[in-house]
């Protein structure tokens, strides 16, 4: 799924970056496949959308979080 | 033997590397230009021994493939001649992973590094320990912890400056893999040598942003904040400006008594000192608006409202990242357009420097200040509500929507195939590190009246000149008397410029104001004193009587209503500022975008003068 579909909260792992002109600004951030990345918060009008990424917080607008795919964790391994 | 070191800073933004350059360096450092640039390098010397360290800052980047302006200039350092001797890395210890891609891209440099971790006490907090002497091991060179608020560290990093430094030998990448999925990996590989995970705890930044960015009340908050600074900025001022004004009026006085007669003296006084002074005296706002700036940059909120503004911004062409110079293009329009370097898209940097100097600027306040003591009734409403007030809000309040409704008009006309993107990262906030953010202030307005004082400066003497002689040679005039001020150059093209402006509603002795406003807006209080003859080029009171007695030929007052309203448009709308055009031409690199300005700015504020006069004829 886009990253940019994940609910707040929900934990899930990069699998590929679409080809974009930021796609080079994404990597440089740390948007790797492989990493972590968890929703925490939407500015109002749900865009941009700001990410817990390795040990940051980085946003980005929803438009570019649409250029990320993405493969969720499975609820039952992180929520209480 | 003594000998001189070049050592770079470099590091990721919010890392904390201003606050480690400004320990290491302590005050002595100052701002120099790379000729035929608009690079400013911060470049501090320090001793350890007898080896002389020249400390070069350089903007925080986040990778050596610039993607901003400010970034293009952190970078042009490492390919200077002679080239630094040292790399000094400053990582943020809570966020080592990503401090470490733009590490590992320098490390490919050959150029003897030395990394500081710093903000280890919310490293700490987050649970992360790191080994140092193995982190050490794996890179081949020396690492430092450091503590840049207190200055913990500082000591020991300034002796090993001194010392010999070493290549970084741990390999990212692979020899012929050097992408960043590559770097990244060899990163992981390094810190899970180096870092373990103890526990995760909540950092209380999460908590605040839920309110900050709350899509009531966090714009809530931040209309609170631009109250508060406004109101600081206006009633805080007012003390330090008067006390500027007040020397300045000192040392004319007393110039005009001591210095002999001539047309030296009429130079120095009229000409040198009032173009400094006008100068000087926006110097406390500026400085207040910048103090404030710094505070919500240092302590993280102002990405909060970049962040809660992008979406709004985002359909007039403009973006989050356009909150800063629009908010400083309330003071001054020329830092403001400095403060654009961040906004990687060219399209969306170049609308917000072409639609900022729109923002009521500081130097417009006096010309409002008189200009409605004369039209508008100083009527209260409710008993604290003004009316004059109101009408002073007014003007911000045009300047703003206009600047807005121009973005949109750019937005349409300039073509650009890149699309524009928001990628940021949100820092956590920061109690405020404030002699980071008074240096920041200094070096600022230091700046500003180096920027703006040379142009005024030549202006002003330029304007001195054309005001004080004229095309009849057989005798030359004094500034002070009116009745020739009209035989004068000046005179002569306030004259000349009257057939254009009379449409709304200007006659020639606002012609002359006009002409030496370009200078910069505030020297049009200054030169209608000198047209009607206030001596004091402060006395408000005075010049306003005497100005409202102004009488047309068929004994109607000159300002009336319509007169002032249309003054008042156009001192809003017009690009009457030679310093923010040069500034523009430096930051776009060509004359095209200036000139444009000029003419669309113009334009406007002739447009809307000829409907505000006709409005109230």
């Amino acid at each position: 799924m886009k990253l940019s579909e994940l609910h707040i909260g929900h934990i899930a792992r990069i699998v590929s970056l679409d080809d974009s002109p930021y796609k080079e600004k994404l990597q440089e951030m740390g948007c790797i496949p492989g990493v972590l990345v968890k929703p925490i918060l939407k500015a109002p009008f749900g865009d941009p959308i700001a990410f817990e990424l390795e040990e940051y917080t980085l946003s980005m607008r929803k438009n570019e979080a649409d250029s990320v795919l993405v493969k969720p964790l499975d609820p039952l391994f992180y929520t209480h | 033997m003594s000998q001189r070191l070049k050592i770079v800073l470099a590091g990721n933004p919010n890392c904390g590397k201003s606050s480690v350059f400004n320990k290491l360096t302590g005050l002595k450092q100052k701002i120099t230009n790379v000729p035929g640039t608009t690079i400013e390098n911060k470049v501090g010397k320090f001793t350890v021994g007898d080896t002389e360290i020249d400390l070069i800052d350089t903007p925080g980047t986040y990778s050596f493939n610039p993607k901003s302006l400010d970034e293009k200039e952190a970078i042009k350092v490492f390919f200077e001649d002679p080239a630094p001797d040292t790399i000094l890395y400053v990582a943020d210890a809570a966020n080592l992973k990503r401090n470490f891609f733009y590490f590992s891209q320098l490390a490919q440099h050959n150029t003897p590094m030395v990394l500081v971790l710093n903000m280890l006490d919310i490293a700490n907090f987050k649970g992360f320990e790191i080994d140092i002497d193995r982190l050490e091991k794996e890179l081949g060179i020396r690492v430092f912890k450091i503590n840049a608020r207190l200055g913990d560290g500082v000591k020991e990093l300034k002796k090993a400056l001194a010392e010999q430094q070493f290549v970084p030998h741990y390999t990212f990448g692979s020899e012929n893999d050097h992408t960043h999925e590559s770097h990244y990996d060899s990163i992981s590989k390094l810190l899970n040598k180096t870092t373990t995970l103890k526990s995760k705890r909540e950092l209380i930044s999460n908590k605040i942003d839920t309110w900050a960015t709350h899509p009531i009340l966090g714009y809530l908050l931040f209309l609170v904040v631009l109250l508060v600074i406004f109101q600081s900025v206006f009633t805080l001022a007012s003390y330090p400006m008067d006390w500027i004004e007040l020397g300045f009026g000192e040392l004319s006085e007393y110039l005009s008594k001591t210095l002999p007669d001539g047309w030296l003296k009429k130079l120095i006084i009229n000409g040198l000192i009032a173009g400094i002074a006008g100068v000087v005296v926006f110097v406390p706002q500026i400085a207040i608006l910048f103090f404030f700036m710094g505070l919500l940059e240092d302590t993280g909120y102002m990405a909060r409202v970049s962040f809660i503004m992008d979406k709004m911004l985002r359909g007039l062409g403009l973006s989050g990242k356009s909150v800063v110079p629009l908010l400083s293009g309330a003071a001054c329009a020329i830092p403001a357009i400095m403060s654009t370097r961040n906004i990687e898209n060219w399209k969306d940097r170049l609308i917000t420097i072409m639609v900022t100097p729109l923002m009521s600027c500081s130097a417009r306040l006096p010309v409002y200040t008189l200009l409605i003591s004369m039209a508008i009734p100083s009527d209260q409403y409710y008993g604290f509500v003004s009316l004059q007030a109101l009408v002073m809000l007014a003007m911000y309040v045009l300047g703003t929507v206009a600047a807005l409704v121009a973005a949109v008009v750019f937005k349409w006309i300039i073509r650009h195939d890149i699309p524009s993107y928001f990628i940021m990262e949100l820092p956590i906030y920061h109690v405020p590190r404030w002699r980071n953010i008074w240096l920041n202030m200094w070096q600022k307005s230091l700046s500003f009246v180096k920027e703006a004082g040379k142009v005024i400066l030549i202006v002003s003497v330029v304007l001195w000149f054309l005001a004080s002689y004229g095309p009849r040679a057989d005798k030359t005039f004094s500034i002070q008397e009116s009745a020739t001020l009209e035989q004068s150059y000046a005179g002569y093209f306030g004259k000349g410029i009257e057939p254009a402006i009379e449409p709304i509603g200007f006659n020639w002795k606002i012609g002359i104001s006009l002409i030496t406003s370009f200078a910069a807006r505030e020297v049009f209080v200054g030169t209608m004193s000198t047209i009607y003859s206030v001596g004091d080029e402060e006395n408000f009171e005075q010049l306003r009587a005497k100005m409202n007695k102004d009488k047309l030929p068929n004994g109607e007052p000159v300002y009336t209503l319509a007169v002032v309203l249309s003054l008042m448009v156009f001192y809003a709308f017009a690009m009457q500022c030679m310093s923010t055009l040069a500034v523009v031409y430096k930051e776009t690199k060509s004359w095209k975008w200036p000139a444009i300005q000029f003419v669309y700015m113009t334009a406007l504020a002739y447009l809307g003068s000829w409907l505000v006069f006709n409005l109230f004829h």
